[in-house]
């Protein structure tokens, strides 16, 4: 039991987790000490111990850093202890960010995929798109998204929709850069065979480079899907009244409410976090059916 | 006499390379009859593979006429009229070795059950009935290549072109593959020109070796191996087999000298 632990990955991730822990307590600590020293001094109390001082630091009610429970104690109350349906509830405001993350994701990686074909299959393309393709990125998105909201609801294009265009427009890159080299990744001889079968275009692109891309499809898949997340909390800071993690990053912040920010932070981790998983599951099942190596 | 399977004549293919051009072929005439065993075999450089190459329409001549089974290489290989063994199994890895061995059957539209029946004969063919379902990665080299020689037979070419196949094999395996080889030639009567620099694989197999040499890349030799088409490894240490093998190596030696 103990020994497996050790060789899976267990182990290792709970020392890691632990360490943060602790450096995250010193450091709640650390950062709240002033504002808890002029708490007590304004409540007519200066002769606080270092121990009363200490406890002040982990449970103010907006800390600079709040500590890892008190993260958990309001992810506890936004997730299991508040009813779904209010807009209190970080189960709503995921549902919000995770269907323009997944419409994001699915015009992203389409649209991506679609580009690499056409790129692999035409010098021209090849030449005049890419150089586009990579530019589009070196736009900060933050600058981006407001203008993209704007445009569409100058054509009456509201909800979802203008939030999962800015999540595609994270969310294509990597599909195309990873698809195109995985559609060039047959090799020189691979190439020769299905000249020998005289293969036509699209049986060599169906039957050799498909199959061979897939491996950085899947990976590219994984970045893109956590890009699509990204940008749909982008979306959600110009586009907050539909709610989202977004707004909820943005709501806190308002109102100096940094539990708040951070539950919906760590709330937004485990949601990427679970997304990337499931591109790795079908990743997983998909490799294997095409011979991958246990 | 018949129409030669392979007709060149005064073949030459010079490669614009950045350090200048390369002449990989020069002034090449070569015929090849049908249901010879032709060995090209030469050192590194002197054509052997573009040669091949050249018969199965991966490279283009800059000089010179050629034509396999009376037509053009490249109206050949529209009509597959070969299959190509290359010097690595160069399996898919995602494809099984029964899909691998259907691959050309797939692209030449041949139907289910007919791709069915035609793996089952390959996979007979080369002794890996059982290993159908098997990835190449599960296989070892030597089966990996047995398994390219099935799917370039899959269809049944009459022409085999095979560049140095068992070059990366290990010799015991390489021996074994020679005599399966050649058994496998014996019974489906094709014609196979097969690249080497392995002189007793070279005696061994061919009917017909074809010496080589390099910079630029032509023919020295022709010497013909008339050995019985049931020949077994025995015959390596017959007199004839060794009289062969040396007018080989001298051959090869003479094609090295004028180049230094």
């Amino acid at each position: 039991m103990l020994t497996s632990l050790w060789q899976g990955k267990t182990l290792p991730v709970l020392t890691v987790c632990a360490i943060i822990t602790v450096f995250w307590y010193l450091g709640s600590i650390w950062l709240n000490a002033d504002m808890q020293r002029m708490l007590f001094e304004n409540n007519g109390n200066p002769s606080y111990s270092t121990a009363e001082l200490i406890e002040g630091t982990l449970s103010q009610e907006k800390p600079k850093l709040p500590t890892p429970l008190q993260i958990l104690a309001e992810l506890n109350k936004t997730v299991l202890e508040t009813a779904p349906t209010s807009k209190r509830s970080l189960v709503y405001h995921g549902s919000v960010t995770l269907s323009a993350t997944l419409l994001g994701f699915l015009i992203g990686s389409s649209l991506g995929m679609a580009l690499a074909i056409v790129v692999v299959h035409s010098k021209s393309l090849d030449r005049s798109l890419m150089p586009w393709v990579v530019a589009s990125q070196t736009i900060p998105i933050i600058a981006l998204a407001p203008m993209i909201v704007v445009i569409m609801n100058q054509f009456e294009v509201t909800g979802l929709l203008p939030k999962a265009v800015i999540a595609a427009y994270l969310s294509f890159f990597p599909v195309t850069v990873g698809m195109v080299k995985g559609l060039r990744s047959p090799d020189p001889l691979q190439l020769d065979l299905m000249r020998t079968y005289s293969a036509n275009q699209i049986q060599t692109f169906l039957k050799l480079r498909v199959p061979a891309s897939m491996p950085f499809l899947f990976a590219s898949l994984k970045v893109a899907v956590a890009a699509s997340l990204v940008g749909t909390v982008v979306a959600e800071l110009t586009k907050s009244e539909d709610g989202g993690f977004g707004a909820r990053l943005l709501g806190g912040s308002y109102y100096g409410q940094t539990i708040q920010i951070w539950a919906a932070l760590f709330a937004a981790a485990a949601c990427a976090w679970v997304l990337v998983s499931l591109v790795g599951v079908v990743d997983r099942v998909v490799t294997r059916s095409m011979g991958a190596r246990p | 006499m018949a129409t030669p399977v392979i007709d060149a004549s005064h073949l030459s293919l010079t490669f614009e390379t950045n350090d200048g051009p390369v002449h990989a072929l020069s002034d090449v005439s070569l015929d090849i009859q049908k249901g010879e065993f032709v060995s090209l075999i030469g050192p590194s450089g002197c054509g052997k593979t573009t040669l091949l190459r050249v018969i199965a329409d991966l490279e283009q001549p800059s000089e010179g006429a050629i034509s396999v089974n009376g037509m053009s290489p490249h109206k050949a290989r529209l009509k597959r009229a070969y299959g190509y063994v290359f010097q690595a199994p160069a399996l898919y890895p995602w494809r099984t070795i029964g899909k691998n061995i259907a691959l050309p059957l797939e692209i030449m539209g041949y139907s289910k059950a007919e791709r069915e029946e035609r793996v089952r004969k390959g996979l007979d063919l080369v002794k890996l009935t059982g290993f159908e379902k098997k990835f190449p990665w599960q296989l070892s080299g030597g089966m990996q290549q047995r398994a390219s020689i099935a799917r370039a037979l899959s269809f049944d070419p009459d022409l085999l072109l095979m560049d140095e196949p068992f070059g990366a094999l290990d010799e015991i395996v390489r021996d074994k593959l020679n005599e399966q080889l050649l058994r496998l030639w014996e019974k489906t009567q094709k014609t196979v020109v097969f690249v080497t620099h392995s002189i007793p694989e070279a005696v061994f197999l061919s009917t017909k070796i074809v010496v080589m040499s390099p910079r630029p890349g032509k023919i020295h030799d022709v010497i013909t191996c008339d050995f019985p088409r049931d020949r077994t490894l025995d015959i390596r240490e017959t007199p004839e087999f060794i009289n062969v093998a040396n007018r080989v190596r001298q051959g090869l030696r003479e094609g090295h000298s004028y180049v230094d």
